[in-house]
């Protein structure tokens, strides 16, 4: 049932306690949002889930694996895909290549040396990027380096390019930060979108109420290291914990 | 889709033809004129241009793919000349075996050297991979004496084994029989061209050495290598690790230049500690950068360009100097000769670092850029080099933006 069990976790940064005493468990096809104030170690539990950051205690486990002690590549391996704050993509390399990257990951796993054969011999793989492409309303990009797209485009490039590998957790860190409304509506119906195509979870970070409360199933308050509230989206908006979590004294701000 | 085979296929033609009449081409004017010193057709300056066009390109595949950018180089082309040596002495002067050894022993040692070195990236890495052929250096010019034969370099003396040496062989590395250092010389008119069979043999490996890098590319492996310059972080979220594909990389470049020195020491069975000094590795950053780092041309470009400075223009002494202002009044040509004495002779260095500065600062994407801007100048429709090496110029101006 849960595709993500988070029990336990936490992490000291010298002298500050990051996280304390974390359960989060995110359910199969559900999509989950972890909200909470700055520095309420929304992105050190991110990190801690990628193989980023390892706890000082607790247990991650995905699939009834656990992920801790291995390494990024290892952990998008077993079928978890990361989407970054700033867009992460190859600027240097086309659209194409940004798209045929993945899927070869996924075909040939973290190492594979095929020197010798050819990348437009690749057919199946080119198939996969261009369909993929075509689903985001890219195709007529494929040529261009990757650098030199929006800021909008390169969201949405990540986004395809994690898709391409078939996750089954798809991890957002602030997918939405920094763009314009427009962009963010765009970002907002192409989550939906995904979700409603795919067999997907997805785990998503968001300063962006707007977003959570499109997008969101559950969603777990996060405040100074520990999780406050877990609860459905109805029911967080009027928790008086969450609005004092975020807003400081609450008969002020009611 | 990536429609470049048939430019690859013409880019590959163009260093077949150019190396297969380099004796013609860099002879253009005849023996006794006064600019025959500006020919460059002579077998042993041939020779360093395909070989070092060897080491150039294999350089590249690490530092042009992947952004490694590697001081110490030369390590590997030390190994490679000392194996190479080692085996004229053991076995025998057929070069097949020494070359084969090169390229083992240089790949091993990369493998060991890249295994470490490559835990750090950046400026880490050029540290220690400069650490590392210092090292090496020193090992081969003083520590290593019974193997190295220290200062005075290893050569073959004739108490040597070679168990291997029949008598009829020549006393020459040579390629079943052919000796590298014969040659057959033609005169036409006022021309001389001398073809030498080990050019030949040194030009069919820059050919085999050119075409595979080209493979390499054009491959998957090549995009990955790529794609680590670019973005490491996404590569690593992206379910790649990233230190078996440097660490192949490095391996493969250290193998280019194990065959490029065991090519040294098979025009000249002999191998110097110097062969291997830190200003060694950092010639060929320079050929690359000046080539074009990250471009398919580009090293073998800079290696001719470097070479040629070297010999060409360190033989201008003030005696020739002289000669081409002799048509001046007296005052005159001592001042021109003064001016540009310090830029030749053993002053080429102050020349090349010049040309340097200029390429560095006009032509980030090296002489292919300067191609590429002159083909748009012209707008020529045939295809030139500089259209088939335009993404990599374009991501290297960009990148200096």
């Amino acid at each position: 049932m849960a595709i993500l069990e988070v029990k336990n976790v936490g992490k000291r940064f010298g002298g500050l306690q990051a996280l304390s005493d974390v359960n989060l468990s995110v359910a199969e096809n559900s999509v989950h949002a972890i909200i909470g104030p700055n520095g309420a170690g929304k992105s050190t539990l991110l990190n801690c889930l990628v193989g980023k950051l390892i706890p000082d205690t607790g247990s991650v486990m995905f699939d009834g694996q656990s992920v801790l002690g291995r390494k990024p590549y290892e952990i998008n391996q077993m079928g978890i895909s990361r989407v970054f704050q700033t867009p992460e993509i190859f600027g240097d390399l086309t659209v194409m290549e940004n798209m045929l990257i993945p899927c070869l990951a996924k075909r040939d796993g973290a190492f594979q040396l095929n020197g010798w054969s050819r990348i437009v011999g690749q057919r199946d793989m080119i198939d996969k990027a261009e369909e993929m492409l075509r689903d985001m309303n890219m195709i007529d990009k494929r040529h261009m380096h990757a650098a030199s797209m929006s800021r909008g485009d390169k969201r949405r490039l990540e986004i395809a390019m994690c898709l391409a590998q078939d996750p089954r957790l798809l991890l957002l860190d602030e997918p939405t930060a920094g763009m314009a409304r427009a962009d963010t509506n765009n970002t907002i119906d192409l989550l939906k979108q995904i979700k409603d195509e795919r067999d997907i979870t997805i785990a998503i970070i968001e300063h962006d109420m707007h977003v959570v409360f499109s997008l969101a199933e559950r969603i777990t308050v996060l405040a100074q290291g520990t999780p406050l509230v877990e609860d459905t989206p109805d029911r967080i908006k009027g928790h008086p914990k969450v609005r004092e979590a975020y807003l400081g004294e609450s008969q002020d701000a009611a | 889709m990536f429609g470049l085979e048939k430019r690859d296929t013409f880019l590959l033609g163009v260093v077949i033809v150019l190396t297969l009449f380099a004796p013609f081409i860099l002879n253009p004017f005849p023996a006794n004129s006064a600019m025959a010193q500006f020919n460059a057709g002579y077998p042993d300056l041939m020779q360093r241009f395909v070989i070092f066009g060897i080491f150039a390109i294999g350089f590249n595949i690490l530092f042009g793919l992947t952004g490694y950018l590697s001081f110490g180089h030369a390590a590997f082309l030390g190994v490679g000349s000392y194996s190479a040596v080692w085996m004229f002495k053991l076995l025998s002067y057929n070069v097949v075996p020494a070359l084969v050894l090169a390229v083992i022993m240089a790949g091993l040692f990369s493998a060991l050297i890249g295994f470490i070195s490559l835990r750090r990236s950046g400026i880490y890495f050029s540290i220690l991979t400069l650490a590392f052929a210092q090292m090496s250096f020193n090992l081969a010019y003083s520590v290593l004496t019974p193997i190295t034969n220290g200062e005075t370099g290893l050569q073959i003396y004739t108490s040597d084994p070679q168990y291997l040496q029949s008598a009829s062989a020549p006393a020459f590395p040579n390629l079943f029989g052919a000796a590298m250092n014969s040659s057959t010389t033609l005169f036409f008119g006022g021309w001389t061209f001398t073809f030498s069979v080990g050019y030949y043999f040194c030009a069919a490996f820059l050919i085999l050495a050119f075409y595979l890098a080209i493979r390499i590319f054009r491959s998957p492996f090549g995009m990955m290598l790529r794609a680590v310059k670019s973005n490491q972080q996404r590569m690593n979220y992206t379910g790649l690790n990233t230190r078996p594909y440097t660490l192949a990389a490095f391996v493969i470049s250290g193998m280019y230049a194990g065959l490029a020195g065991g090519l040294l020491a098979a025009m000249d069975p002999l191998a110097g500690a110097e062969r291997m000094q830190w200003t060694a590795s950092g010639e060929v950053v320079l050929m690359t950068i000046l080539g074009g780092a990250g471009t398919l041309i580009g090293p073998v470009l800079g290696a001719g360009f470097i070479k040629y400075f070297e010999n060409i223009f360190a033989k201008i002494n003030d005696n020739v100097l002289h000669g081409w202002f002799a048509f001046m009044p007296d005052g005159i040509e001592d001042a021109m000769v003064a001016i540009i004495h310090p830029f030749v002779g053993k002053g080429w260095h102050l020349t090349l670092g010049l040309l340097f500065m200029l390429v560095v600062i006009f032509l980030p994407g090296g002489l292919v850029e300067g191609g590429q801007r002159l083909g748009r100048v012209f707008r020529r429709k045939d295809h030139n080099a500089g259209s088939v090496e335009s993404d990599a110029a374009q991501q290297r101006s960009e990148a200096a933006e």
